[in-house]
């Protein structure tokens, strides 16, 4: 009797197991939700207190809003919460119009009892830039994107004209300054949140627990394991489409790669294996071009690279492309300058110094090298977006440059000390990167070869040109495109003639999902988003179809 | 009974007397300071570890310390992690349950596969069914574990997609830790995919818990099947047989209940390897459980974990040990008789 029970019990335990006993009417949980596979905990949940892309993929456009962002293939600007904005003549004053109807997130800690209005954005910039603001030091009071584009340097002051308009008053003329608004980490939050922190003497939480505008807040967050985000029901905009969005934290590759095949994550970031990806029917592997270059650079202040000849003719001597074949695996963009092609300000017909042993030979010879030398170059021990692998990639140049009797060294410290040493110009060459923060082409030509930075922040060259930063400067001061271009088009003619770096590649950053999401996630630069990501329904097959025939045409 | 429930309980006591005494000397034997790997607390302050030097007794002699120490986790204070900075006693709280569940549910298995294969090999002894299922359980019995998580991960979850590789349910679904025995908490919790989350969670733990049970489930072959033959050569089946029962008669009323008895002894045993193989289980399926925060505390050098954690697990296996004793000694008089000596 009671092993038939048991029996009985086992076959109904089976069925309830095995059976699609789904109710096909209403959607699951699983089709209204996605689980993300990401690569790591993020430093905050604030992207203005971080540069790292972890961070902002996991708070910038899930959890905020900014004033003005960025749309389209070109990268306009468009309105986000300032619905329109003014700029005065002479580029100085810059008044932002903000919209009426956007709600805070309301969540288990905080109830907003108002919308945004001017106190939320004088708040979120006064912390940044006021060092006696009552949050300014608040979790460690360091603004690394701020600090790069010298915010503080720049605005004179930020002033409420009413409720809902806010004027920025520069020192000085920026074209880069709206661009600088548009990125990620120009984040509105809230004021009224942050007083009650205050009040309950807890103002560490607002970084920790955020309270945003954007599509989705936060539910949970278990340290190195998940973060569990909710859609934000009021949100100004059309409301997300998926109700829930989990972060699956999963650091180790092979198992963010187990877990996309065996189809618990949908979208998995930075994948490997991408052919195994790419043979799946029901998986799509997907890239973008970042906005970022990986470069070779020369000590220019140091012997014997303080000849430009020298510089050109290792210019010359390195096989690109097989770099890009070997290191990138042949993921990335040929780098012809700085600049990656999809910029607007990218001159089609700006020279290169190619691939040309021969040439450069004769040009060792002409500046006093006819036997060649020694030299070291510095690898970077981490990979990075931009450069996978560089110490395989200095090695690939070590074997290009023996063949015009260079002999190389190559050197590699732990990344800190790297960055440390590096900066104190110790090298001779390195191979280093940029990721850029926001399009605007400028945040190449200042970063990585300005004077200004040459002492302080990037430009670990140290090479100092005057023409060179004057075009950089004029073409910041003026708001006229063509004009500019024409800057930038001569800028980038100067370095080739001076080859302070060779520009080597612009890497692509890679995602897998599997073909039931839809939308739009990776951009060329900046954070994912799950604004307009959906999930095609399970029973719909036209659906599955076509994304598959998406798949074939692409 | 009470003689032999007296007797499990001082051989409990001495025993557990023993591992404390173990676990104690560890904190000497590892390398640092014997008071924070007692503590766990590497940021102490100074006066921090003034106190904590008086509250384990550190000026006194051995037999003080080691009496403090005891105070200490009888007081359920096992110290901090080193990793961690939180309490253990917390941490295992929150593991434990889960590493039950995969054990309890590979025990299971193990049981339910295991002992109907003996019994079938053994009421065909020496004939083709028999050997078959032999070899199939030396076979199981060498394969290891780790090799066969794997396998079962590239199998099931990769090449086929039936069953998830990871975890213990699915992200999507937030379930209340109440008892942090999953499938008790979705039943308790009140969220409205709780069928969905049963679901779930049953699928999660298909593949760790068969990859625990095998080896077991081999041992629980060989296991009645010996105690089936054994049984079918007593006198009193051969009574039966001549009585006139039938085949099954003999086999579900006399032979299956007394060969029952025998092994039920070895289920006790049998758990304690099925911990050990759930803790490796435990990694390859990040299975949150305590076998896997033991193996991360041993990577990380947290001594203090380690010490606890073993403590506690040698702990809980010896009590399911003494359990099923218990549990063989109810059903079966003759285990109680030993008193008078055998």
């Amino acid at each position: 009797m009671s092993f038939k029970l048991l029996l009985s019990l086992l076959a109904v335990l089976l069925a309830s197991l095995l059976g699609g006993c789904e109710d096909s009417g209403k959607l699951t949980l699983s089709q209204r939700s996605i689980i993300y596979c990401s690569e790591g905990s993020p430093q905050s949940f604030n992207p203005q207190l971080s540069t790292s892309g972890t961070t902002s993929d996991a708070t910038s456009k899930l959890l905020y809003n900014t004033l003005i962002v960025f749309k389209g293939e070109n990268n306009i600007l468009a309105p986000s919460i300032a619905k329109s904005w003014h700029v005065t003549h002479d580029g100085k004053k810059i008044t932002f119009y903000l919209r009426k109807d956007v709600q805070f997130h309301q969540t288990a800690y905080f109830t907003p009892t108002r919308t945004l209005n001017a106190d939320d954005v004088l708040f979120s910039f006064n912390r940044v830039l006021d060092p006696e603001h009552p949050f300014h030091l608040v979790s460690g009071g360091d603004y690394p994107f701020f600090q790069g584009v010298k915010f503080a340097q720049l605005v004179e002051k930020v002033e409420k004209i009413n409720d809902y308009t806010v004027r920025f008053i520069l020192k000085r003329n920026d074209s880069s300054f709206l661009a600088n608004l548009a990125t990620d980490y120009a984040v509105i939050l809230s004021a009224e949140y942050a007083e009650k922190l205050l009040e309950a003497n807890t103002p560490n939480e607002i970084d920790i627990s955020p309270i945003g505008t954007g599509p989705f807040y936060i539910k949970d967050y278990r340290v190195g394991s998940l973060i569990r985000y909710y859609r934000h029901e009021f949100y100004w905009q059309e409301k997300a489409k998926i109700e829930q969005l989990v972060y699956d934290i999963s650091p180790s590759k092979t198992s963010r790669l187990t877990k996309l095949l065996a189809r618990e994550c949908d979208v998995s970031s930075y994948p490997i294996a991408h052919k195994k990806i790419a043979e799946r029917s029901d998986l799509h592997l997907e890239s973008v071009t970042s906005l970022n270059v990986g470069y070779l650079g020369f000590n220019t202040q140091k012997a014997p690279f303080n000849n430009k000849l020298v510089r050109q003719a290792i210019s010359l001597a390195i096989n690109k492309q097989a770099i890009i074949a070997t290191v990138y695996q042949s993921q990335a963009a040929y780098a012809k300058s700085i600049l990656p092609a999809s910029s607007w300000a990218y001159d089609k017909n700006t020279p290169e110094l190619g691939y040309d042993p021969a040439r450069a030979k004769s040009l060792l010879e002409v500046a006093g090298y006819p036997e060649g030398f020694q030299m070291d170059i510095w690898a970077m021990p981490v990979p990075r977006p931009y450069n996978p692998n560089a110490v395989t990639m200095a090695k690939l140049i070590q074997a290009d440059l023996k063949k015009i009797g260079v002999t190389v060294k190559v050197v590699s410290y732990e990344w800190s000390t790297f960055l440390r040493r590096l900066s104190l110009g110790e090298h001779q060459s390195f191979l280093l990167g940029w990721s850029a923060d926001h399009p605007d082409p400028d945040n190449f030509f200042t970063s990585i070869l300005s004077c200004s930075d040459s002492k302080v922040a990037s430009n670990r060259t140290f090479w100092c040109h005057k023409e060179y930063d004057q075009l950089i400067k004029k073409a910041l001061e003026t708001s006229n495109i063509n004009k500019r271009k024409q800057y930038y088009a001569r800028a980038m003619h100067i370095i080739y003639e001076e080859a302070p770096l060779l520009a080597i590649a612009h890497s692509k950053r890679f995602q897998a999902r599997s073909t039931e999401v839809e939308g739009k996630i990776l951009s060329n630069f900046g954070g994912v988003s799950f604004h307009q990501v959906a999930k095609a329904l399970a029973y719909d097959k036209s659906a599955k179809q076509a994304a598959q025939l998406n798949k074939v045409n692409e | 009974m009470l003689t032999f429930t007296l007797r499990r309980i001082s051989l409990f006591i001495f025993t557990m007397l023993a591992l404390t005494l173990l676990s104690f000397s560890l904190s000497f034997l590892f390398p640092g300071d014997t008071v924070i790997n007692h503590s766990g607390q590497i940021n102490a302050t100074v006066t921090e570890l003034a106190k904590l030097n008086e509250a384990y007794q550190m000026d006194k002699n051995l037999l003080n310390q080691y009496g403090a120490y005891l105070s200490h986790i009888f007081n359920g204070d096992f110290g901090q992690s080193m990793a961690s900075q939180s309490p253990i006693s917390a941490e295992i709280i929150k593991l434990l349950p889960a590493t039950i569940e995969l054990s309890l549910v590979a025990l299971l298995i193990a049981m339910l596969v295991g002992i109907p294969l003996g019994f079938i090999a053994a009421i065909k002894h020496q004939k083709t069914s028999d050997n078959i299922i032999l070899s199939l359980a030396m076979i199981g019995y060498s394969i290891p574990t780790f090799w066969l998580g794997l396998l079962a991960i590239l199998l099931f979850s990769i090449n086929l997609g039936w069953l998830p590789s990871a975890g213990q349910i699915s992200l999507l679904f937030e379930i209340e830790f109440v008892t942090g025995i999953q499938f008790i908490d979705i039943l308790l919790s009140d969220s409205p995919y709780k069928w969905q989350a049963f679901r779930n969670a049953s699928a999660h733990i298909v593949l760790p818990a068969f990859v625990v049970a095998l080896a077991p489930a081999t041992i629980f072959i060989r296991l009645s099947r010996a105690a089936m033959i054994e049984v079918l050569a007593a006198s009193y089946i051969r009574a039966a047989r001549a009585k006139g029962l039938n085949f099954s008669q003999i086999i579900f009323r006399h032979a299956i209940r007394n060969a029952l008895i025998k092994i039920i002894r070895h289920v006790g045993l049998q758990f304690a390897n099925l911990v050990t193989i759930a803790m490796v289980t435990e990694v390859i399926f990040s299975w949150p459980g305590i076998g896997r925060w033991l193996i991360e505390s041993i990577y990380q050098r947290d001594y203090t974990a380690i010490q606890s954690g073993l403590l506690v697990l040698s702990c809980f296996i010896f009590i399911v040990h003494i359990l099923t004793d218990f549990i063989y000694a109810a059903l079966n008089p003759l285990a109680r008789g030993n008193k008078h000596g055998s």
